[in-house]
Parts: C-alpha cells; structure tokens; sequence
C-alpha cells in the first residue's frame, strides 16, 4: 500500500497546486459593484479591442476607428449629407487646388494643456508619413510635394527627410500645404483621422503614447482595459461643433454580435452597431424606436480578375450580361434581410457626385443577360468563380447570386471559398483570383472619386483587378486636373458613365446599418461611413 | 514512485518541443500574411511591409525563427503580437483567468452531478430512474451546445430573470453559473453514462457478493468497494475532459460574452498571429500533459494492484 499512499499525496499535491494557480489568477472575479460599472451620464457602445496602438496615422480599421475619432479632432468632418464642416479648422482656403492655406481656431488645447499650433499638425503629418515610422496609413499624405523624400519608393527605402517641403507655418495658427500637382478634391482628404494633430507628448514616446493617447477631441482618454473597455470622458473645455451631449463614452468589447444584442436587450448596453443575423428578424420588434436602419456610404461588387486567361480580352457586353442576370432585389430582400440596398450605379448614394446613371445594366432581365452574353462572344469555359471569405457572413449571398446567374443564363457559377480574410488578400495580391473576387469598399471621404478613382484606374493599389482602360484613366486625369471641386466631380461622373460600357466591376448593392439602442439614451445618429455619431447621444 | 513522476515530468520536455514545433510549421504553412493583412483593401506598401517583418523577425527562415522563438519561451519571453505590439504572455495572462474560472466551474459539476446521477441510475438497472437518466443524457449528448446555451439565457435571463445573460468586464460567480451548466451539459451526460454502466456491472461481480456476505453496511459497499472499482473509466474521461475544458469553449465562450482562451485562439488564427497561437497551444498542452499525470498516479490510488515504480 506504500505506493498507493504515496501516489495520493503526488496527485493531491498536484491538484491543490493547479488550484492555487487559478484561485491565484482570478483576484479580479470577486463580487465588486456590477451594473456594467458605467459611470452616471455615460454612454456605452459595442466597439471592440483596437487591432493596433490608438495612433491616427496606424489606425484603418473600424474599431480603432471609433476611439480615435472621439480622442482626436482633425481640421474638418463632414455632415451627414457629406458637407465639409469645419472642425479645428476655422478656414481652408485655395486659388488654384495645389497651394490650400490653413487658419486654425484660436484657443484650442490638446488634453495635457498645450496649445494646439500650426506646428502640431505639420510635425504629426511629416512624422506620420515617414518611411521609417512604419504607419499603414503613410500613403495618405502622398499628394503632400516632398512626401516622396519622406516616404522613397522602392525595397529597403529610407527616409532621405524629416520633413515634407510642402508644409510651412506662417504663423502659430496658420500653415500652407503645398501639393505636387492640384488636387481639387484635397480638402475632402482632410477629413480622415489620419490628418490629426499631435501633441509634443506624442514625438517622446509613440509607444507609450498609443496606449494612452492625447488628443484635442470631445472626449479625453480615460483607461484602456484590453480587450474589455476603453473608456473616454467628455472634454469640458472643447470647443468645437461636435462637443459631447454626454459625459463619456465606454466602448465595450463583445466576444460575439448575439452577446452584444442580449446586453442591449437587458440594458447592460447602450448602443449595438449591428444586429447579428440571427436577431435580424426581430430587432426591430424587441428594440422598438431603437432600432436604427440607416444606409451608408459603401458598395459590395464582384470584380473580375482582368489577368485570368478568361477576362484577359473579355467583351464588356458580357459583364453587363452577369450583372443583369443576378436578381438583387431579391437576393437583398430574403438572403440579406433588407440589410443591403441594390445598387445603381459604381458609387453609392451618400456620395457627392453619384448620379442617375439612366441604364439598365444593373436591373435583372434575364432574357436581355442571355442576348448580351451571347453578342460578346459567351463567358469562356461557360463557368465563373467568385472567390470571397468565410469568416465574414458572404457565402450565402454568394451562393444566391450563382444561384441567380446560374438560372437566368446557364453559366455554370460557384464559389471560391477561401478559410480567411488573410488567404483571400494573399490571393488577390498574387494575381491568383480565378474568375472573380468578392470587392467592398466603404468612402474615406464623401465624394464619387474615393469610388473610382482607387479601384479603377490602372495604378490605383486597391485596383487589384488590375484593370486598365487608357480611356477611362484619360478622363480620371481630366477629373483630378479640374479647377475647382463641382468641375471634378462633374468630370467624374462623365468618367463614371464611361465605367458603365468597360464593367471594371460588377456593383451589387450598397451597404445599411441594422443597428439599434437601448431605453436610456436617445439622439442616436449614423454618418456617411456607418459610424454612430457618439458625441450627439444623450442619456436620457 | 518519485522516480516514475520525475520520468514522466521528463518526458514532457520531447513532446513540449514536437508539439510546438508541429505548431510553428502548420502556422507558417498556412496562406495569408498577418502584416498584409492588417491593410485590409486599403493600397499596401510593399517596402513598408518588409520592414515591419524585419522589425518582427518575420523575414528569417522559419527554422530560424522557430529557434529564437523557443529560446525566448525559456527566458518568459512569448513575442509580441503583430498588430496591437503587446507582449504575449499579457495577453495569454488576460484570457486564462476566466478559462480557469469556467473551467473548474464546469469540472466541478460534471464530477459532482455527473457521478452522482450515475451511481443514481447504475444500482437500479433498467428502473424508471435509470431510463429517465439515459434519456435526459441522450438528450443533453444529442442538442449542440448552442442550442442549449441559447435557450437556457432565453429562459433564465429573460423569462425568468434568474441570472445575468453575459459575462460582464469583471466576472462574478453568478454570471459564470449559467455558462458553465450549459459547458459541463455535454461531458455530465458521458459522464453519468460511463459511471451508470460501469457501477451496473460491477453490481454483479464476485466481490460484490463477498462483501454482502461479509456483513459490510451496504453504504460501505457502494461508496467503497464499488465506487473504487467502478471509478476508473470515469477518472480517464475526466483527465482528457479537463484537458479540453482548459482549452476555452469557443462556442460557449461566444454566445455568453466571455473573453477566454477560445476567442483568443480563434482570433490569432484568423489573423495569423502565429506566435500566439503557439503559446497558447503551448499551454494547453502542458495542461493535457499534467492532467494525464494524475489520471495515471489516481489509477493507483483507486485500485491498490495498480503501482508505479
């Protein structure tokens, strides 16, 4: 029996030691006050853990979006009818779209106090856009003369400047940005996050400083809980249009969509961006006056890989063939629950410039697809692919378009399924599409350039259909080489008509949001890329 | 006795460096470049990208990379996490709390309701009782875990209002009551199954009779004699289950807002944070090792002609 006792003790031993370790790391489970711990006057919203540090420059994804948009405020934002309005910025003046004179507002600080200067933007922009900072959102300031010395092309490149020589401070409130050519469409740029202005605080540690920004925004940074909670507190002393009708805002990580709805649900969660499929159906019945349904400024498409031996020399007739054989009207209604609207045109309607494209290209008529596939020699191999994801919800309504195209016109049609968004990147970045790819894209700013002019034309880097028309990349130039911003626009929508006869792309429809919010806040607003307009919300 | 723990504490070291190797590989061979994809659509500068993975060490050979990266593991050192640049083990630290927690939670009740409803069932064969409970597991067994977390927040949240529906930022014992029933549903159910058929066999044996006629009180014959006899079945399905459990439940894990090891895992995947991966599988597999331990060293405890030297 030696052996049996002294078995028990080991095994005892070990147990009580796994227990302690996990008594040991569970300090923080106790029963401290709950509630969702939401500071009175707060507002709380389903916004999930940043994928990088919160710096303006690094930050192109939604979430980390959202906080940087309440810490930070650039010179402009638009409304929700797309309009420039002026945050920071009390005037942006230009004569001819290449030299823009910038006067700031008076008085501003960022949250540790410092002014907010001319040099604060221009030090921000010439530190963003170097090479050697590595920020993904770098490529912004390109127009900017003098970026290409911060920001070399080519492998291994080093910055050969500090600084862009575009950018002067005439004053401490004035500074003149100086563009390679005229851009006339430049002011819309600004209205990105990238376009911050930094505080000295920021140049001593980016590092530190990403996990506790400071900014000039609404909101001032309160902490940041990893992958729980960022919590910001309203701004007393800001004085911008867009100060805050609330005290502060929590943005709340939610492992999953469903789990976020239930919290709203039971009042734990002010606001949710969007309702997960399966509570699509009855949001609006369990939310009441809080269900918000609200378009926005993105349009999914398919996209043929113009490189494939099947698109190579393809007849635009039978592009305009595929697209009237897929039935969105449908497919939007039952596969997608109304969260999509067909699309009209290549640009969505939230845009400045999206126009009344008088076609019947993107209205289902089978027996016209079948005559116009037919008249532009028939669809290679009579069989298409459309690759796209499956980690995010597009495999039905890529299995109904198929569906659709299948039926009205005897094109053999499947899907690509690739794991992840990751493989599905890889593949379009290697030319390794197949037939067609899954395309979305959401506007940067409010204008129909963002919808063409980096998708279509030849050297655009997310044109990665790399498709290439010498017309059509003639008559960006004409809309890019415009005196003023309605002549641009103006010329873009003549290029957009041109789009129509070369079908770079297949639009299928635009996006909406399906979102809501609970009793207690009120005033919830979208703007024109989806986002709730936080600083409006009130506690009621 | 000691000899046979030190050997088998030994032979973890081999199967730690397969297993993380095997690991490192299969990341390393799945397509998608985590630092592409953090441009998503947006225009990707290719020099750029290059630099961060030279920041990284992305740009070495794998085999490379493999090396230093385990000569970290034994300084504590896990990496960085490519898009948030946060140290690893943090981000391990902040996940496995709360998998622990539901962990044992579920663990608790799967031994306690899971081998008290077997014993239950397994002395009465082919009673009512008996039937009742194979049902009730065959169900429990049959209804994916989604459904049954699904309903049960439906009908204890919001019909009845017994407990919370989520988790919330700072977890309390009751809000992890209803994720870790519905957790433990599915393991209980084998459970109560392995210990009822196994206690009815066991009714029958030989020993059985010797110590009736013995005289023995019949508690001592079930809780001692038969129990111990009956037990070792059980105790090997618990040891894997610990192991799984340990491992984050991905599904319950989502539908009651926990941030646990599952999520952790199956975000990395998804953007190939391959160094994450491998430090969590890392634990968990140092985990399955130990549970398997002491499967081994209670065999012994529970029947005497088992020994190790």
């Amino acid at each position: 029996m030696r052996g049996a006792k002294s078995a028990k003790w080991v095994a005892g031993a070990i147990v009580v030691a796994l227990a302690a370790t996990a008594c040991g790391g569970n300090d923080d489970g106790g029963d401290k006050p709950k509630a969702s711990g939401k500071p009175a006057g707060y507002v709380s919203i389903d916004v999930g853990e940043p994928q990088k540090a919160l710096i303006p420059a690094d930050t192109n994804e939604s979430l980390g979006s959202y906080v940087i948009q309440s810490l930070f405020t650039q010179l402009l934002d638009f409304d929700a009818d797309g309009n420039i309005v002026y945050t920071n910025a009390e005037s942006i003046e230009t004569k001819d779209s290449k030299t823009w004179t910038v006067k700031l507002k008076k008085g501003w600080k960022f949250h540790d106090g410092t002014p907010v200067t001319s040099q604060s933007y221009i030090d921000a922009w010439n530190w963003s856009a170097n090479i050697d900072n590595k920020m993904q959102n770098a490529f912004w300031f390109e127009d900017i003369k003098g970026y290409e010395d911060v920001h070399p092309e080519g492998e291994g490149a080093k910055a050969k400047a500090k600084e862009m020589s575009g950018l002067k401070a005439v004053d401490d409130t004035t500074f003149t940005i100086e563009l390679d050519k005229s851009v006339p469409y430049f002011e819309y740029k600004l209205g990105y996050a990238t376009w911050a202005p930094l505080p000295k605080a920021f140049f001593d540690d980016p590092k530190a400083f990403g996990q506790k920004p400071i900014g000039n925004g609404p909101y001032s940074f309160e902490k940041w809980t990893h992958k729980k909670l960022i919590q910001v507190k309203a701004n007393e002393d800001y004085t911008g249009p867009n100060k805050a009708k609330n005290k502060g805002v929590q943005f709340k990580n939610y492992a999953t969509v469903e789990a976020a709805y239930q919290d709203v649900l039971s009042g734990n969660l002010d606001m949710i961006r969007q309702v997960g499929p399966k509570d699509l159906p009855k949001y609006k019945s369990d939310l009441g006056d809080g269900a918000v349904e609200q378009e926005y400024a993105a349009v999914q498409s398919i996209v043929p890989a113009f490189y494939t031996k099947q698109w190579k020399d393809v007849d635009p007739k039978v592009m305009q063939g595929l697209s009237m054989a897929i039935d969105r009207e449908t497919i939007t209604k039952t596969v997608l629950n109304n969260t999509r609207k067909p699309a009209k045109s290549f640009t969505p309607p939230q845009v400045k410039g999206n126009q009344d494209l008088d076609t019947e290209v993107f209205d289902y008529n089978p027996d016209e697809a079948k005559k116009l596939i037919k008249e532009g020699g028939g669809v290679p191999d009579n069989k298409i692919f459309i690759q796209y994801n499956t980690d995010g919800g597009h495999k039905e309504w890529v299995t109904a378009v198929c569906e659709s195209i299948r039926n009205a016109t005897g094109v053999e049609c499947l899907g690509d399924a690739k794991p992840d968004f990751a493989t599905d990147l890889e593949a379009r970045d290697n030319d390794e599409v197949k037939s067609f790819y899954r395309g979305g894209w959401v506007a940067d700013y409010p204008l129909n350039v963002n919808f063409m002019r980096e998708l279509y034309g030849t050297t655009a880097e997310a044109n990665n259909g790399r498709f290439s028309d010498k017309e059509v990349d003639e008559l960006f130039k004409k809309g890019d080489n415009a005196k003023t911003l309605e002549e641009s626009i103006k010329l873009y929508q003549e290029a957009e008509k041109v789009l129509v006869e070369k079908m770079p792309a297949i639009p299928l429809w635009t996006y909406q949001i399906n979102g809501g919010h609970g009793k207690d806040v009120d005033n919830v607003k979208v703007d024109f890329h989806g986002d709730f307009e936080v600083t409006e919300v009130t506690v009621k | 006795m000691g000899r046979y723990v030190a050997r088998r504490l030994l032979q973890m070291i081999p199967v730690f460096i397969g297993s993380t190797l095997l690991i490192f590989l299969m990341m390393f061979a799945l397509p998608g470049d985590p630092v592409r994809a953090l441009a998503g659509e947006q225009a990707v500068d290719q020099a750029q990208i290059a630099a961060l993975k030279a920041e990284l060490g992305l740009d070495r050979p794998i085999l490379v990379q493999y090396v230093s990266y385990i000569g970290n593991v034994f300084q504590g050192d896990f990496g960085t996490q490519i898009a948030s640049q946060r140290p690893i083990s943090e981000v391990i630290l902040d996940a496995y709390p709360v998998t622990i927690q539901l962990a044992l939670f579920a663990f608790t009740f799967i031994v306690v309701a899971g081998i008290l409803l077997g014993v239950i069932a397994g002395l009465k064969p082919n009673s009512i009782r008996d039937r009742g409970l194979l049902g009730l597991t065959l169900l429990l067994i049959a209804v994916p875990s989604f459904v049954t977390g699904y309903t049960a927040q439906f009908v204890f949240s919001f019909k009845m209002g017994l407990v919370p529906p989520n988790v919330g930022l700072e977890p309390s014992w009751n809000e992890m009551l209803m994720p870790a029933m519905v957790l433990a549903s599915l393991s209980l159910a084998y459970v109560a199954r392995l210990t009822r058929t196994s206690i009815a066999e066991n009714l029958r044996a030989d020993y059985m009779r010797t110590a009736t006629a013995k005289g023995l009180p019949r508690r001592r014959i079930v809780g001692i004699h038969l129990m111990r006899n009956s037990l070792i079945p059980v105790v090997t399905f618990l040891g894997t289950d610990i192991g799984s459990l340990m491992g984050g439940a991905i599904v319950t894990e989502g539908i009651f807002n926990i941030k646990g090891v599952g999520g952790l895992i199956y975000e990395a995947l998804g953007r190939r944070e391959g160094a994450t991966v491998v430090g969590v599988v890392t634990i968990i597999v140092i985990v399955y090792l130990l549970a398997s331990l002491i499967v081994d060293l209670l065999y012994a405890v529970l029947d005497p002609r088992i020994r190790y030297a």
